[in-house]
């Protein structure tokens, strides 16, 4: 059970938290003008990384804020929280 | 040939204070302090149960909750019974009565014992390979299988005990109150750091408070005096909490720690009631101190299950702390210098000790001197090969053991004995430190596994960190502390250890015996009857990985998870596949470190507790008119409302004539409802529905459909405008949570640049729904000076009115197909609203209805139900709702999805009407649609998705799904079923009053 860092709460259990998924994936501006691949590469690819992987989460049971979290998914080390729309850390 | 084996009086034991109890039915006595274990020695009982596979006697083997064989049934027959529990852990009280597990009709004689004499022909993986053939026979082996599997018995009644969970923080948590526990707890305490120390006993100190040992002194006094000081001191320090009888059962990522903290299970019955029997601690530690010790290694040799073959730990635990002797004739076994200890211990309380064979050629240490002063024969260099006694230990035989200690040589020769103590060393408890996600190494000298990379803020202490000599524990520990807490000194500075232990030992994984390992018996895991045997042939076999050995013998599967013999199972393997042990590797740890209750694990969420539910401001009005309720997410909504008898078909066809008829009103107060406010509020609702929403005016309505990203149908529902920049959305009741949670993902983290402010509002506002053709006159009553006309408040506008001094907020809207106003009121108001809607409704006779009329009515009229009709593979084209997708609008969410080549197909599921040629037919929902029958394998074309017989029309009708529906109109399908085919024809899926006549009535 993961004791996150909400930005803008402080530490809280896990279970406030939902996870959602990869982060850094930008809705296309227009996406009229996308190939059906290029759509698809936005809709349904996602990375499943063994070690830092970069996930959206969401203080649901508090907040209710969304943000950002670098995690190794090898040992569950949170090495980063970061607000929405701030930059990732450099690697 | 009872007899009482209390040797000494022991000062953890109250001999004023005697106890009774029953253990398969005969009745025993003991002392307060005694476990049943302690107390069943006493009495001479060793047998206490029989083994899982062969139905072997088993006896107490351990005094912890390592123990794999004396697992009991407490209680039996009462609603309080438990199975599977350590007769070690077990604390006796007055009245406790319990039961051998496992064996039928006694454990005295057990017809499975048969099972020892074929042991040749269940070889591991037995059942897996004969119970293969046929594979239609596998339900016929599974009951006989089932009935002679399993151990202890369920309750069949509720259980009565009360069940607590609480958080606990702490600053540092120390695990296990051994010597290292004390101490590291004492020193985080007194450094100011908010300590909590637990202990699955009931008693601190460890087995260093009954070692009794002369060579281990501290500041001049033997080391178990010295700490019942400690002890004393800290009781007294304030940031110390000390919890015992609570039993650490897992260790998860970032210091967050479950433990069983155990109340009343050592009461007497009578106590117990209204107390809370256990309380699950849900710990986060900032920083967790292991200090869990270690457990002796018995050694693996022909025949070492029988009743009076003990850990010799535990031999001198029954002495030492209970005053216990386990046998008259003792004997021991060893590799290491413990069972020297175990043998002076008993040697000093005037107990016969026998003999110790010795594994190893010689020792030097003072101790070992003392036994031999003590006139104990020991056999150096020897070997058990066999032993005698079937219920109970008679004679073990023993051989000289050869140099590279893989045979036996010279003679056999046969000691007489009732209890055996053997000691193969000590594997540090490592269990809770794997399971925190942290990494072991094998120390290839001492033969065991360590910590080694801690992945959270933790530090291992004492015997679990390898150190197994006091002044070792000491030093290390002292160094520990003052890193882990970054303090400079401790009061461990400054004290004086005198030892004399050596820790030389000779490891022999699986003992030679004259016989071939075929025609013996050297069990590994003693609960399972895994063998040494049993791992050979899984090797040969071609197992290599330890974890598929594991399953295949099920060695370390019993309720003791192998706490004892999986060491021996690594080394086995080790030995006989060629390589080293630490890259095997060990099985992984997994919780609980000893087996929860489900009462502990669920805590207070039983009965009514076990899950939340919601309840609208009118419920009270639904109960006392004996409404049926049906659950709808977290909402009891009523679902009809019966009335003299009637069944619920009866009900519903009534109520919804009545709705159609003259006048029905809903309690649609769980709709989900979200306030949106702000100067973006309705470029907001461009992105999120597929239709267009900027024209919409002040105090209209609009029916919207939300899809996902993947241009799936999400939710619906209707919004209604109140203010240039203010709007209410209603949602589907089960959909509202998810709904408000990607409105805000996608403000939050797509189009942060909107000025948009979403509030749920579903509980503040109650909503009565008042239908049918009189519903105007109805309002009308209540709310005289509204202006009702069609021109002033026609079909989805909004009107805001009051009825005396409460406010409301009226929709014209309608789900059912008929004239109708959805009221709202703030939600205390909301019983007082429907009663005065029902009272007004009197001389219409209003009836009130419930969700299944609801679903009716809306069917006659064709209107989806989001996640009845839709399943998340429905787009709006395939609802045949393409009137509700905006072509202008240049994007909204899902909007790009409805033109992937997917999404386009014309042979996409589509929903359509269903008619039953006989009208009086009532389809399943679910049943499969196809068109031809005397195809195999028959196509599936879709499914029913919503069935009904309509009063209103007199026939049954249903809505569909299938495949190019959109074309089939008038096609004739099928509906095959188990025992008839139904001819259905595809209808338009409106079936009532398709011009809308009604609404604007």
């Amino acid at each position: 059970m993961f004791l996150i860092n909400c930005p803008y709460c402080g530490e809280r259990d896990q279970q406030e938290f939902k996870a959602g998924g990869e982060a850094h994936i930008e809705r296309p501006k227009q996406p009229t003008e996308l190939s059906d691949d290029e759509w698809a590469e936005y809709l349904f690819m996602r990375k499943n990384i063994k070690g830092v992987q970069f996930e959206r989460w969401n203080h649901a049971h508090g907040c209710r804020k969304w943000f950002n979290m670098v995690r190794d998914t090898s040992n569950d080390e949170i090495k980063a929280i970061y607000k929405m729309g701030e930059k990732p850390p450099s690697q | 040939m009872t007899k009482n084996l209390r040797v000494k009086s022991s000062e953890y034991i109250d001999e004023t204070n005697r106890i009774s109890f029953k253990f398969n039915g005969k009745t025993y006595h003991g002392f307060k302090g005694d476990t049943l274990a302690s107390a069943l020695l006493a009495n001479n009982v060793h047998l206490v149960g029989r083994s899982f596979k062969y139905h072997r006697p088993r006896g107490i083997m351990t005094s912890g909750s390592e123990e794999p064989n004396a697992i009991v049934q407490i209680n039996p027959g009462t609603n309080r019974t438990e199975p599977n529990v350590r007769a070690t852990e077990v604390e006796i009280y007055e009245g406790l009565e319990a039961s051998s597990q496992n064996c039928w009709p006694s454990v005295e004689f057990d017809i499975g014992g048969i099972n020892n004499f074929l042991s040749p022909f269940l070889p591991a993986g037995f059942y897996y390979k004969t119970f293969m053939w046929p594979a239609s026979f596998w339900e016929k082996y599974e009951f006989f299988i089932r009935h002679s599997a399993g151990l202890g018995k369920s309750p069949t009644s509720s259980d009565p005990d009360i069940y607590d969970h609480r958080n606990v923080h702490c600053d540092v948590l120390v695990i296990g109150a051994g010597i290292s526990g004390i101490l590291a707890a004492k020193n985080a305490a007194k450094n100011n750091f908010k300590t909590l120390l637990v202990d699955e006993k009931n008693e601190l100190g460890g087995s260093t408070i009954y070692e009794n040992n002369e060579f281990n002194k501290i500041d001049n006094i033997t080391s178990s005096e010295w700490l019942k000081k400690e002890i004393e001191e800290i009781k007294g320090i304030k940031n110390l909490e000390i919890k015992t009888r609570t039993s650490v059962a897992a260790y998860h990522q970032y210091n967050y720690l479950l433990a069983r903290e155990n109340l009343t299970d050592h009461l007497e019955t009578n106590d117990k009631t209204n107390k809370i029997r256990q309380r699950l601690l849900k710990i986060r530690a900032k920083k967790v101190i292991l200090a869990t010790g270690a457990l002796e290694r018995p050694l693996i040799f022909n025949n070492n299950d029988r009743p009076g073959i003990m850990l010799s730990s535990a031999v001198k635990k029954y002495s030492e702390f209970y005053g216990v002797a386990c046998g008259s004739k003792n004997v021991f076994f060893a590799n290491n210098d413990s069972a020297y200890e175990s043998a002076l211990s008993l040697y000093n309380k005037g107990i016969n000790v026998d003999a110790i064979i010795d594994i190893r050629d010689q020792s030097e240490s003072k101790i070992v001197k003392k036994v031999e002063e003590a006139g104990i024969k020991i056999y150096w260099s020897h070997t058990i090969v066999d032993t005698a006694g079937y219920k109970r230990l008679k004679s073990v035989s023993i051989m000289k053991l050869s140099n590279d200690g893989t045979s036996v040589t010279g003679s056999k020769i046969s000691i007489s004995c009732d209890c055996l103590g053997v000691a193969g060393g000590w594997t540090p408890a490592v269990h809770l430190y794997t399971q925190s996600g942290s990494k072991l190494k094998f120390d290839e000298e001492k033969q065991i596994f360590l910590p080694n990379q801690n992945t959270s803020n933790q530090i291992s202490v004492g015997s679990c960190s390898g150190d197994f000599k006091i002044d070792q524990i000491i030093k290390n520990l002292n160094q520990k502390l003052k890193d882990t807490l970054n303090i400079k000194e401790t009061d461990l500075d400054n004290i004086k250890v005198e030892i004399d232990q050596e820790n030389s030992k000779r490891n022999i994984w699986l003992l030679p015996s004259d016989k071939h390992l075929g025609k013996t018996k050297p069990f590994v895991d003693y609960q399972n009857d895994a063998t040494a045997k049993d791992i050979k042939l899984a090797l040969r076999e071609g197992f290599r990985s330890i974890e598929h050995v594991k399953r295949y013998t099920t060695t370390g599967m019993g309720t003791d998870q192998g706490k004892l013999g999986n060491m021996h199972a690594l080394g086995i393997i080790a030995d006989t596949a060629g390589v080293k042990m630490g890259e095997l590797g060990t099985t992984t740890f997994r919780p609980p470190y000893t087996p929860l209750t489900f009462g502990t694990i669920v805590g207070r969420n039983v009965g009514k507790f076990f899950d939340i539910f919601r309840r609208t401001p009118m419920n009270d009005w639904h109960i006392e008119n004996k409404a049926e309720f049906e659950n709808v997410g977290q909402w009891k909504r009523a679902w009809y409302y019966p009335i003299n008898g009637e069944t619920m078909h009866q009900a519903v066809q009534r109520e919804s004539k009545a709705a159609r008829e003259s006048a029905g009103i809903l309690d649609a107060s769980t709709l989900g409802k979200i306030d949106i406010q702000g100067s973006d509020a309705s470029e907001f609702l461009n992105r999120v529905y597929t239709n267009a929403w900027s024209k919409l005016a002040i105090g209209k309505c609009r029916y919207g459909l939300m899809l996902n990203e993947d241009g799936m149908v999400y939710d619906d529902g209707v919004t209604t405008r109140l203010g240039e920049n203010h709007y209410i959305m209603t949602t589907t009741t089960g959909g509202a949570a998810n709904v408000l949670g990607k409105l805000e993902d996608y403000l939050q983290t797509e189009w942060p640049e909107l000025d948009v402010y979403l509030t749920s509002v579903t509980d503040h506002y109650a909503t009565a729904s008042l239908c049918g053709p009189n519903s105007k006159k109805i309002l009308k009553k209540i709310i005289p000076d509204l202006d009702l006309s069609d021109e002033n408040f026609p079909h989805m506008t909004f009107k805001e009115a009051n009825i005396g001094h409460i406010q409301c907020r009226i929709m014209r809207i309608s789900f059912t197909g008929e004239h109708s106003y959805e009221i709202n009121v703030q939600a205390s108001y909301g019983k007082d609203l429907w009663e005065k809607c029902m009272e007004a409704g009197q001389e219409f006779n209003i009836t009130p209805y419930g969700t299944e009329t609801m679903h009716l009515l809306r069917a006659e009229k064709g209107f989806i139900i989001v996640g009845q009709d839709t399943d998340g593979t429905m787009t709006p084209i395939d609802l045949q709702m393409d009137w509700i997708v905006s072509k202008k609008k240049y994007d909204f969410i899902g909007k790009r999805s409805l033109y992937r080549s997917d999404t386009m197909r014309e042979d996409r599921k589509q929903l359509v009407g269903l008619l039953t040629d006989d009208p009086n037919i009532v389809l399943e929902e679910g049943a499969q649609i196809v068109s031809e029958l005397n195809k195999s394998p028959i196509e599936m074309l879709g499914h029913v998705t919503s069935s009904y017989f309509s009063p209103n029309l007199n026939k049954s009708i249903a809505l569909a799904v299938v495949r190019g529906g959109k074309d089939m109109m008038g096609k004739k399908l099928f509906v095959p079923m188990e025992n008839r085919n139904i001819n259905v024809t595809v209808a338009n899926p409106v079936f009532y009053d398709s011009t809308n006549e009604r609404l604007n009535a």
